[in-house]
This record gives C-alpha cells, structure tokens and sequence, in this order.
C-alpha cells in the first residue's frame, strides 16, 4: 500500500467528499414539480386542446373555408359546409376533429385565415374512452368559450412575432 | 405560315395566329382572364401583355396579331420577350389595378382553389395593398336559378357577355356603365333564356358566377374527378363527374372538339341533385295493389313464376333512354336465350331501323362537320331543345356567314336566322320533288319529331329523297343527319334491339292485352295499358317504377361503368364516380342474377367478359371515340318507301327541355328551371 492511499483512508476525504456532494443537492432547489398542485409556466405558442372561437358580439368565427381540412398532415379534420338558414352566409354544418388522429402540429390554426380554430393552453383533457376525443362542433365551441380569455392574452402575447 | 421568335426560341406559326397563340406554341405560358379560345378577342383584362421588340409599350399578346408584327430594322424577325422585367413589371401593375376592388374574400368564395385570379396573383401580386381608398361595391344581380352572382367580385372580362352573345345566342347579358361604374347585367333582371347558361360559371376566371344550386359545398381540392359521358341528351358530350364521397356533387364539362367542344347544356350540369331524390334502393313487389319491399330473392322469384307461366309471344322488353349499351347487350342476350322475340329499344315509336344499314339512323356527317356544310336543312326538329350544344354548333357554323338554314317543322327561335318553309309532310314532300344541287356538302338534320308519327317511315323516305336531290349524299360526304334524342337509341340500334321475326314494337307491347310480361329497362317515356305484368328495372322512381308490378333497383348512368354511342354513331365510354344506393346494383349484374333464376343462365360473370362478349358479337364497340361509317347501300331502298303521309305539322319531341328523363324529373333545380322558363313563355318582354 503506498503512503497516499494510506493517508486518504486514515482521514476518509472520499467519505466526506461523497457527503459534501448529498449535502449540496439536498439544500438546492428542486427540479421537480409537485403536479397537479405546481405547473411549469407556459408559452403562448403553446399548442393543447384545440378551440373554435367567436367574435365578441358572439357570433362564430368559422367560415367554412376548409383550408384547416386541407393542411391538416394527419387528415384529423372534417368539415361539411353550407350555407346557414337564416342569413344564407357560408357556415360549417359539421366540424370535427379526431384527437386520436391529431399531432399537434398547429398547422390549422397557422392556416386559418379568421382566427377561428386555435390550439389553445389546455393540456389536461385526457378522457376515459377513446369516443370522448372524437370532438364535434359543439365541444369545440364550448372549448373556445371556456378558454377565450386564455387564448386571447395568447394571441395578444404572440401578435409582434407575426 | 409566319415566323417569329419568342424568348430566343424560333417558331413557325400559321399567319392568322395571335402573339399570344404563338407564345403557347412556343411554350411560353401567358397569364389571361378575358381571352378564350371560343370566345371572340376583347383585349380588355391586359393581363396577357408581352415585350414586343420595336414597340414602345407592352402589347396585349392577346389582341395582336403575328401579322402586324414588323420585321427588325436589318430584316431580323419579330421578337417577343415574355419574362423581362419590363413585361414582370406590367403585369404586376395590371394584377394590382384588378385587385383595387376585388374583396379579399376568397375563404368564402366557392371558386377558391380553382380560381384564376387566385392563382396568378400568386405568380404576379405584390404582398400588400397601396389603395386606401373604399372599395367599390356592386350589387348582386338576379340572373336565374342556377348562376350566382356576387358582382363585387367580377373583374370585368365580359366573358359572359360575349359567351351569351356569340355561343349561346341569346344576348341577354352585357355591361352598363363605364369605368368604376361598369356592371355586368342581364339590364332587366330577369333569368337568362338560353339552355347553355350555366356554362358562364366556368367561364367566370373569378368568383362572380357561381353555380347556384349547392353553395358552399365542396372544395375542388376534395373531389374525385371521374371522366365520363354524359346522357342526357343524343349528343353524348364530355363531361368530368366530381364527387364527394358517395355523393355527386357538381358535373362539369370536359374538352371534346368533336363532339361539345367544351359545353355542356344546363340539364347536363344541373340534375345532379336528381341522382339523390327518388332512388329506387331495395326491391319492390307489388302484393295486394300496393307495392312492399322485398328482398331480391323474392323480386326474382315473383319474375321467374310470372315468366314460366306465360307464353313467349306474350313476353316483352322494352329498353329505356339511359341505358348502357352493355344492359341492352345483356337482356337482349337473355331473350335471345329464352326465345323471346318481342323487345324494342324505341320507346317513342321512331321508325329507325337496322334493317336500312347503320347510315339510316345516324348523325352522318358528325357534328364537327356541321362546320363544313354549307346548307342546312333542318326537317321535324328543334335542336335547341333536342340538343343544346349541338344546336350552338350550327350557330357557330351560321356566324362564319353562307350558311342557308332552311326549316321544315316548328318554327322555333333557334338562335340562329332561318328560312321557314312549313310545317309537315306537304312542305316536305314539295321539296323533295324538286330538290336541285346547290352546293358542295348540304346537310339535312332529321330530328325524331318528324320519325315517331304514324306515317314516320313515309317522312324518312322523303327525307332521304330530299337528300339525294340536293346531292347530300354522295361518296366522301354523307350529309343525311338524324338528331336523336336519347342516348341509347344508337346503340340500340346498333345491337339490333329491335323486335324480332313477328315481334311486337315497344308501342304495341304497351297497348292493352298484348303481352302477360313486359321488362322495362329503364323504359320511363312509355305508357304501359293495364293487364301485363310489368317489371322495372332503373334508377328512379318514376312513370315506370309505378306501373311496376317488381321493382329491381338498377344504378344511374354515374353509378356504372359503360359504353354509350351518341346520335353520331360514336362508341363512348362512361365511368363509374359513385356507387349506387342501399341494396341496388349495376344493371347487368342484375340481368345476369335473373337469367340464373330463369333458367337461362348467361355466360359472363364479371363486367369484363360481358364487354368482351359485346365486342366479339359487335366489333364496332371496341373501338373508343371512333365512328364506323353508316353503309349507304341501303339509303336507295329507303327512299322508295312508299306510304301515305298525314297532313299533320311536324312537333319536336321534347315539351320541355328540362324535363326529360326520369333523373332530370327527380332534380328540384330542374323543376324550378322548367317552371321558370314556363312562366316566361307566358309572359311578353317590357318591350312588347
């Protein structure tokens, strides 16, 4: 045994070091979070629970144009249109998206020329059967209720970068 | 022939080109919205400007000729330049002075993605706006119920107004105002009057003219397009089948230069939504007077018991108006089979036979020939109604000038100057006595008004012999023309669908007592008599189905692949863009279930081997877009067929043009067309 390793033995700096290492983590502050009850901050690009929005006086903002339909990469979009019966203005008749299918991507709501169609803050909508993520144009619009302040702030936030 | 050089490539093109044909046959694309190839030139939109070397300005390629151009100061050829910047330039500025007052609407424009402003505002738009002025606003104008306008939109190319004024020939729409305050109007606000409006929505470059019925469908880019044959009329025209799904949605016209160039009448286009209304979609069987669904078992077995107990002279088939080619092949085969000599595919009791050759029942001289006449006589028709786009054929020939139209029958407004003769056989029969050559290639058009009467064998006789006389026919022309008025005729015809040694025409199986069973094949224009037995297979519910004893639900001419011969003798084939309703089927399969039934079983068991049956009894039907040329041997017979003839004026077939056939009666645009174009018989114009 050489003299060296002798000494570090007699006076355990490996044991002391290894404990000044634990004593350091245990005083900083955690990485982790304590969900639900802590949440990360969170973007306003952020893309969770698709929304389809109204205009302040309530009317809604979709206009049929299919262009979300269109881009959509995981063809998670329907939409049938027409016109609607009592102003004969260019309406959908059915709009739906399958979160199965969806990714994600945000791409609908880049293509959507109104605004209608956004993927707002939401992330916790997980669901008991896989039938509850099959969103028709009624959920949407109730998303879009629930979260329109969220969204706006959001779109406010994000409208110099644009 | 003219030289000249587009963007460094030399071309040789015919002297009477434009800059803007000779930069195509160069392979220079040219942006455009007023000009089109069947339209006269206006040279208002400017979009189409090129560097022409030598000019001081741009030109519109459109409007110049390759003759006005100049040679160079040493003797070089003209020289067009078309990606310069000077032409970038222009075009940009002609894009942004049309897009001052076009609403930025395209999300709600149903023309979006298939709209050619669109698209070349892609290729020559700047990205912002520099108006800040009010954009100007036009009110929507009424034009008929199936053109939308939404005149805020409209660009001013007055493609409209020259399509009504030159191909349609009713003139009714045209431009007030100038400037800013220009509006493209039909100046009363009443619907347009001609059968071959619709085709202005196709004609619009921008959004202003929409098909009407059907807003906000579909998206171009959605659609399947399925290339097939129309059947509403004789003229079997082009047409391209977009569907959604199961369901059609809208029916446009394709490029067919022999046949309807590049329109289609308003039936064509706008009975698609009867291919949704009325549907037969299960078997029926009439029990106790009132008709119950059934399933097919039963429908067949309620034919079998019916056929084994009847006598085969007492068993009948009539084939209707739409049917395919391969159907009639099918149940002709099966009668054949079961010895049955009474069918008939001439429901309306024309007198056309195969017995005279196939040039007796033919459109001889094709309808790209109606442009090489040079006299026309038209006896017992009016091809406005009969066939809308044939009809604007003979005017396209008449507007190039020394073209006689000479009518013997109704004296219609066919858009067209004619000089009216008669009414009926008198007339007639005057002129075939004294006919005299008078020109080159003269072209006597028989519609079926004048074949379907009682003496109509007589009245073909005459008219042939006023074809002889006028030298119509001869070797190298053959300018007897029958105007038909429902596709399958000819290729009824063709097949020999036609009674038998000692058989029974379609009107006499109809008539009261003469048969115990009678096959309708989509037979809807014939009045069956009480006593037979009837079973009818088809699409819709119309005349035929409630006559019906069994119902066996066929497919629609959209829903099944086949061949149809238009009045011209021309094999077409027809494609299948949907599927047919509940539980019907395709037409032959439905023959070929029920020859197993009665014990006769057919031997082809797919679609194919029945077409390969078809050609092999037929060769003619193998060959596509192609005519076999009408044998005229048979013409001389013909013409000395004696006969009296009855005094009674000749009257067109079709009362109303619109409604026609079981799947125009379904369509609700049709009806509302129908009653509109009624209401305006009976009313005088504002002038009058």
């Amino acid at each position: 045994m050489r003299l060296d390793q002798a000494a570090r033995s007699l006076f355990l700096t490996e044991f002391l070091g290894a404990f000044a290492l634990s004593m350091r983590y245990f005083f900083k502050p955690k990485r982790t979070l304590n969900y639900p009850h802590e949440k990360n901050p969170q973007s306003p690009r952020y893309r969770g629970e698709h929304a389809l929005r109204r205009y302040p006086n309530g009317e809604e903002r979709c206009i049929a144009c299919k262009l979300c339909e269109a881009i959509c990469p995981a063809q998670a979009i329907t939409i049938e249109a027409g016109p609607r019966r009592n102003d004969g203005t260019r309406r959908t008749t059915r709009y739906d998206i399958d979160m199965v299918k969806c990714i994600y991507c945000g791409l609908c709501q880049e293509a959507c020329p109104v605004d209608a169609i956004v993927e707002g803050p939401n992330a916790e909508f997980s669901v008991e059967t896989r039938e509850e993520l099959l969103y028709d144009k009624q959920k949407l619009l109730d998303n879009g209720d629930r979260w329109e302040r969220e969204i706006a702030r959001n779109i406010a936030m994000d409208a110099p970068y644009r | 022939m003219t030289k000249i050089v587009v963007d460094g490539v030399e071309v040789d093109v015919p002297a009477d080109y434009t800059l803007l044909q000779a930069c195509e046959a160069a392979g220079a694309e040219i942006p455009r919205f007023c000009f089109h190839e069947r339209l006269s030139i206006a040279g208002n939109c400017r979009m189409c400007l090129v560097e022409l070397k030598g000019a001081p300005k741009p030109v519109a390629s459109c409007a110049w000729g390759v003759k006005d151009c100049r040679p160079g100061p040493n003797g070089e050829l003209p020289t067009v330049v078309t990606k310069s910047p000077m032409v970038k330039k222009a075009r940009n500025g002609v894009m942004e002075f049309l897009l001052i007052n076009h609403p930025l609407d395209c999300p709600i424009c149903d023309q979006g993605g298939e709209c050619d402003l669109q698209d070349q505002a892609m290729a020559f738009g700047v990205a912002g706006s520099r108006f800040h002025e009010n954009k100007r606003a036009v009110e929507d104008k009424y034009i008929g119920p199936l053109v939308r306008t939404s005149m805020n939109r409209c660009i001013h190319c007055t493609r409209c107004v020259r399509f009504t004024a030159e191909v349609a020939g009713t003139g009714d729409m045209g431009a007030i105002g100038r400037g800013e305050d220009m509006e493209i109007t039909t100046y009363l606000e009443t619907s347009l009057g001609s059968e071959l409006q619709a085709n202005i929505a196709d004609l619009c470059p921008v959004g202003a003219l929409l098909p009407k019925p059907y807003p906000f469908k579909a998206r171009p880019w959605e659609l399947t397009k399925t290339e097939t044959v129309d059947v509403m009329d004789a003229l079997g025209s082009a047409i391209r089948v977009d569907s959604r799904g199961k369901e059609v949605v809208r029916i446009l016209p394709r490029v067919n230069d022999a046949v309807n160039e590049e329109w289609i009448s308003d039936k064509t286009r706008h009975m698609a939504d009867g291919l949704k209304s009325q549907r037969l979609d299960r078997p029926y069987v009439r029990r106790n007077g009132r008709l119950a669904p059934a399933t097919w078992g039963e429908a067949f077995a309620a034919i079998a018991t019916k056929v084994k107990a009847a006598k085969l002279e007492r068993i009948g088939a009539i084939a209707g108006d739409l049917v395919a080619v391969e159907e009639m092949f099918a149940l002709q085969q099966l009668l054949a089979k079961l010895g049955v000599k009474n069918l008939d595919c001439r429901q309306d009791g024309t007198v056309l036979h195969p017995r005279f050759g196939r040039a007796s029942y033919i459109f001889n001289p094709t309808v790209a020939g109606i442009e090489e006449a040079d006299s026309l006589w038209i006896i017992g028709s009016n091809p406005r109604k009969e066939s809308p786009v044939l009809n604007a054929r003979i005017r396209k020939r008449w507007l190039r000038g020394n073209f006689p139209i000479n009518v013997i029958g109704e004296h219609a407004d066919l858009t067209y100057a004619t000089t009216y003769h008669g009414a009926g056989t008198d007339t007639l029969s005057d002129f075939a006595g004294r006919a005299e050559v008078t020109g080159e290639r003269p072209l006597v058009l028989v519609g079926q008004g004048a074949l379907t009467r009682g003496d109509g064998a007589a009245v073909l006789a005459q008219v042939v012999k006023l074809a002889q006389g006028l030298g119509a026919i001869k070797e190298g022309w053959n300018g007897l023309a029958v105007l038909h008025t429902a596709a399958a005729r000819v290729g009824g015809l063709d097949l020999g669908f036609v009674p038998g040694e000692g058989g029974l025409t379609a009107h006499q199986m109809a008539a009261a007592g003469a048969l115990d069973v009678l096959f309708l094949l989509g037979a809807d224009e014939i009045d069956v008599a009480p006593g037979a037995f009837v079973v009818y297979q088809g699409s819709h519910g119309d005349r035929g189905a409630h006559r019906a004893d069994v119902i066996l639900p066929g497919s629609a001419y959209t829903e099944k692949p086949g061949l149809y011969v238009n009045t011209e003798g021309r094999v077409q084939r027809g494609d299948r863009a949907a599927f047919p309703p509940g539980d019907a089927r395709e037409d032959w399969a439905i023959l070929r279930a029920l020859s197993d039934v009665l014990g006769a079983k057919l031997p082809f068991d797919s679609h194919r081997a029945l077409r390969e049956a078809l050609v092999a009894a037929h060769p003619h039907f193998g060959e596509l877009d192609a005519i076999a040329a009408g044998e005229t041997s048979g013409l001389g017979e013909l013409a000395e067929i004696g006969g009296t003839l009855d005094k009674a004026p000749f009257v067109s077939p079709i009362s109303d043009f619109y409604l026609t056939n079981p799947i125009a009666r379904a369509s609700a645009v049709m009806a509302e067309c129908s009653a509109l174009h009624a209401n305006r018989l009976r009313q005088p114009l504002a002038a009058e």
